[in-house]
């Protein structure tokens, strides 16, 4: 769900792949564990359907697929003084309760931002964080390198924290 | 090393991959520093909360396909 942004198309993409992996279950040779197998067709689905929707909706694919930032920094240049030290650093999180902290609101909030995300730091993350690979894994599944794979990482992360900064402001 | 560049080292630090020379002064500025030792924390949170998204139950329409899959199996 959170990795194509749309609870509709998601439904679509777990049938579809589900079928897949039905009809397809003798050709699994067990080179890779059966999740990451599962996990590679529905990724396969989820990013052909994705190539249809934005078909059907070039502009709107256009400005989504905003992924070429990769070498901007993460945080708001004007965070920090003219020697690079914050300026306005991160409120610390040490006085809010761990029960606000690690709540189904704040969970709610960072499903929020991940779907905020453009694709391709989405799919990073939701791998990595949500489903719980690891980077090897990762890079793999999605045919691009280590280095790659930790720059959408990092960005991914730092926009779920940023998220999580103002909402526990 | 300054806040601005530890920043974007934060996840090459818990990944474990930056070099030992970078890792010590990665850590001695961390040591130092409230503003990016909080930052540190928080990347983290932000990671361990994301991991909690994978025990929100399935939408029941999801649910009960695949469960009807699971029973149709054998006669596929």
């Amino acid at each position: 769900m959170t990795y194509v942004g749309d609870r509709g198309v998601a439904e679509d993409v777990v049938q579809e792949s589900w079928l897949t992996c039905v009809r397809s279950l003798d050709r699994f040779e067990g080179r890779s564990s059966l999740k990451t197998w599962i996990f590679g067709i529905v990724i396969n689905v989820a990013r052909s359907r994705r190539r249809k929707e934005s078909r059907i909706l070039p502009f709107a694919s256009f400005w989504r697929r905003a992924d070429s930032d990769e070498g901007r920094p993460t945080v708001d240049r004007s965070r920090f003084g003219s020697d690079g030290m914050w300026q306005s650093g991160p409120p610390s999180w040490d006085s809010i309760p761990e029960s606000k902290i690690l709540g189904d609101e704040t969970v709610q909030q960072v499903k929020a931002a991940i779907e905020a995300l453009p694709p391709k730091q989405r799919e990073v993350i939701v791998l990595r964080d949500v489903a719980g690979f690891d980077a090897g894994e990762v890079s793999s599944l999605l045919g691009i390198s280590a280095a790659n794979e930790r720059v959408r990482l990092h960005r991914a992360r730092a926009a779920v924290r940023q998220a999580l900064e103002e909402y526990l402001r | 090393m300054n806040c601005r560049q530890v920043v974007e080292l934060m996840t090459d630090y818990i990944e474990g991959i930056l070099s030992t020379d970078e890792r010590a002064r990665f850590e001695e500025h961390i040591a130092g520093c409230d503003g990016c030792r909080a930052y540190l924390a928080q990347m983290q949170t932000a990671r361990n909360l994301a991991h909690r998204l994978a025990d929100e139950p399935l939408p029941e329409s999801i649910e009960r396909e695949l469960l009807d899959a699971f029973r149709n199996w054998r006669r596929l």
